[in-house]
This record gives structure tokens, C-alpha cells and sequence, in this order.
């Protein structure tokens, strides 16, 4: 009988088996995988979002145009200074760039999502109104009026002033 | 067939995902544009109806001609469009019947936001969310004493009647200089 075993008192404990280790894994993999969006635009500018407590969040990503303000990145201020600038796709743009950008990007939609087409205003919160006002008169322009003002959420509430 | 590489496969790809995801949702303030028409005589407007809230360049905040302090916007507004004693120099109201709703005495007042060009976007944006929390709270609290509800319980028809009731009325006009 073993409880007479004179190695009964070295307690073996048995390997823990792996072969649950590449299920556990993949699992990981497509939650990952799932979630992830790849950055689809390599931004030139910084833009540090303002915060908000009242937004909605974006739906339908496919829908939304982006168009980025805010100062330059480093690699870029030499020529360029730390005036906000606008991005649009990859590339720095002026003002009546967003026309064209807009129409280029309304042929990309479908007949029935173009309706819903929303652009999306990244800028970044030290932007003056000045150029956000001038883009919102292309918009209007160019009768893309859905728009939304990107914004961060605010979790405490005395930030203001 | 040796499956004793796979979790080492697995976790490579992970790590992979790992490092290229961005979780960020995108989020932010929905706005509608008024459709541009070429040079538009601005409506008359009612002085009463109207809630002026002015930004200065050095981010200063004014309603109707008096300094003010961001957190004052929303009370200020809320007032405003309730107006629940008809004081005269606030806004408005008039019967309306709304789908879902029945009649409704509707304000017809109109929060005008102007801005100058050297105003922080970040202040306007302080601006924009406190006006829109007025609203989402004002359509909160009618929504709890019509329906027993908050708006995010609501159906979606009943939804679209509060909002009916109490619209977005906000007017982003062109810069101006303002001292």
C-alpha cells in the first residue's frame, strides 16, 4: 500500500500539461486581432485632442473623413514653422485643398452611405478659430455638414477654467 | 504532428497585434452644418430669443454682453430655454404639437456662439460641450417627468420627440472681431 511508502513523504507534483498553452494563445490572438485597427494615416502634425464630457462616439469608421489641424511635427517645423497647419490623407494641405478632398472622397462612398459621410475635425485644442472657422466654410461649401468635433473624454469634471 | 511550436507561433503573433493595435475609439462632438448660402441676409431675429454666447481672444466668455464663467454657460441656458415664470427677456415659447408628444410649449429661443479668429479651439470646445450638456440635461430632465425615464431608456420614436422638443439650436456664426 502506498500510504507505507517510505517516497510518500516527497510530495511529486505532476507537470502541468501544455497542451491547452496554443488554445489559451489563439484565443488571445483573435481578441487581439479583432480589435485592432491599423493606423491608416501617418500623421505629420501633432494634434492633442480637446476633452469633453457630451460626446457620442463614431460610428461606422468606413463613413468618417478626416481632416487633421494643429502644428507640425518636429521633423517638419524647420520648413514649415508651428503654425497650425491642415492635414489631409497623408499630405499637408491649405484650406481650398478640402474641397477637392471632399468630393474625392465622397466618389469612394457608395450612393447610400454617401449621405451619412461624416467628417471627422481633429484639431488640436491650441488651434486658433480662425483656420477651424475657414475649413468650416469649405465644408459648408462643399455640402459636407455632417461634421464632429473630435474630442477626448473628460473624466473629472473641474478641468474647466 | 508536433504542435508543441504552436504556442510559440501564437504568442508571436500576439505580441505582434499587441504592438500594432490602437484601441482608441474615436470619439466627439456631432455637429450639423447649416447649408452655405451665397450672401444671405442674416433672419431677424427676436432679441429675447436669442442666447449669445461671444469668445474672446484671450478665451474670455460673455453671455449676452455680460463676462461670465464657463460653468455658469449651462444654468445660464438651461434658464433660458425653460424660462419658467415667462420673464420677458428671456426666450420665447409657443405651442407646438409634437409627434409622440402631443402639445408642447416649445422655446423658441436660439444660442448664437461667435467666436473671434484668435480664439483657442480648446476654449471653444469648452463652450460647445457645456451648451450641449445643457441641452442632453434638459432633455433628461423632461424625459423624467414625461415618461418616468431617462433618455438613454427611451425608445427610439420617443427619443426623436424629446429631441423635437428640445432642439439643437445652436448657431456657429463666422468669426468676428471681438474685443
Amino acid at each position: 500500500m502506498s500510504k507505507f511508502n517510505p517516497d510518500s513523504g516527497k510530495k511529486t507534483v505532476p507537470d502541468i500539461t501544455t497542451a491547452s498553452l496554443p488554445d489559451i494563445m489563439f484565443m488571445l490572438l483573435f481578441f487581439f486581432m479583432v480589435s485592432t485597427t491599423l493606423r491608416q494615416n501617418e500623421l505629420k502634425i501633432t494634434t492633442s485632442l480637446p476633452f469633453a464630457t457630451e460626446i457620442t462616439k463614431l460610428e461606422k469608421k468606413s463613413l468618417v473623413s478626416y481632416i487633421y489641424v494643429g502644428s507640425p511635427r518636429k521633423e517638419y517645423s524647420a520648413s514649415l514653422g508651428t503654425e497650425s497647419r491642415i492635414q489631409l490623407d497623408d499630405n499637408f494641405a491649405v484650406v481650398s485643398d478640402i474641397r477637392a478632398y471632399i468630393a474625392g472622397e465622397w466618389e469612394k462612398r457608395d450612393e447610400v452611405d454617401r449621405q451619412k459621410m461624416t467628417v471627422s475635425l481633429k484639431a488640436d485644442e491650441k488651434t486658433k478659430m480662425g483656420i477651424i472657422n475657414e475649413i468650416k466654410t469649405e465644408l459648408r461649401k462643399a455640402e459636407a455638414l455632417k461634421i464632429n468635433y473630435s474630442a477626448k473624454r473628460r473624466f473629472v469634471e473641474s478641468r474647466n477654467n | 504532428m508536433p504542435s508543441a511550436s504552436l504556442a510559440d507561433i501564437a504568442f508571436l503573433l500576439i505580441i505582434f497585434f499587441i504592438v500594432s493595435t490602437t484601441m482608441d475609439v474615436d470619439t466627439g462632438i456631432y455637429r450639423l452644418l447649416p447649408q452655405w448660402v451665397d450672401n444671405v441676409e442674416a433672419p431677424k431675429i427676436n432679441k429675447r430669443n436669442t442666447f449669445v454666447v461671444l469668445i474672446n481672444k484671450n478665451n474670455d466668455i460673455a453671455i449676452n454682453g455680460e463676462i461670465a464663467q464657463v460653468a455658469d454657460i449651462k444654468d445660464r441656458l438651461k434658464e433660458f430655454i425653460l424660462n419658467p415664470t415667462d420673464k420677458v427677456y428671456l426666450s420665447e415659447k409657443k405651442e407646438e404639437v409634437i409627434e409622440g408628444i402631443g402639445p408642447f410649449m416649445r422655446s423658441q429661443g436660439i444660442v448664437s456662439l461667435q467666436n473671434d479668429r484668435g480664439t483657442d479651439y480648446g476654449a471653444y470646445m469648452n463652450v460647445q460641450n457645456e451648451l450641449v450638456k445643457g441641452i442632453n440635461e434638459l432633455r433628461d430632465e423632461y424625459a423624467g417627468q414625461r415618461f418616468g425615464m431617462k433618455m438613454s431608456k427611451l425608445s427610439e420614436a420617443q427619443q426623436e420627440a424629446v429631441k423635437k422638443a428640445f432642439p439643437t439650436a445652436i448657431s456657429e456664426a463666422e468669426p468676428q472681431e471681438i474685443k
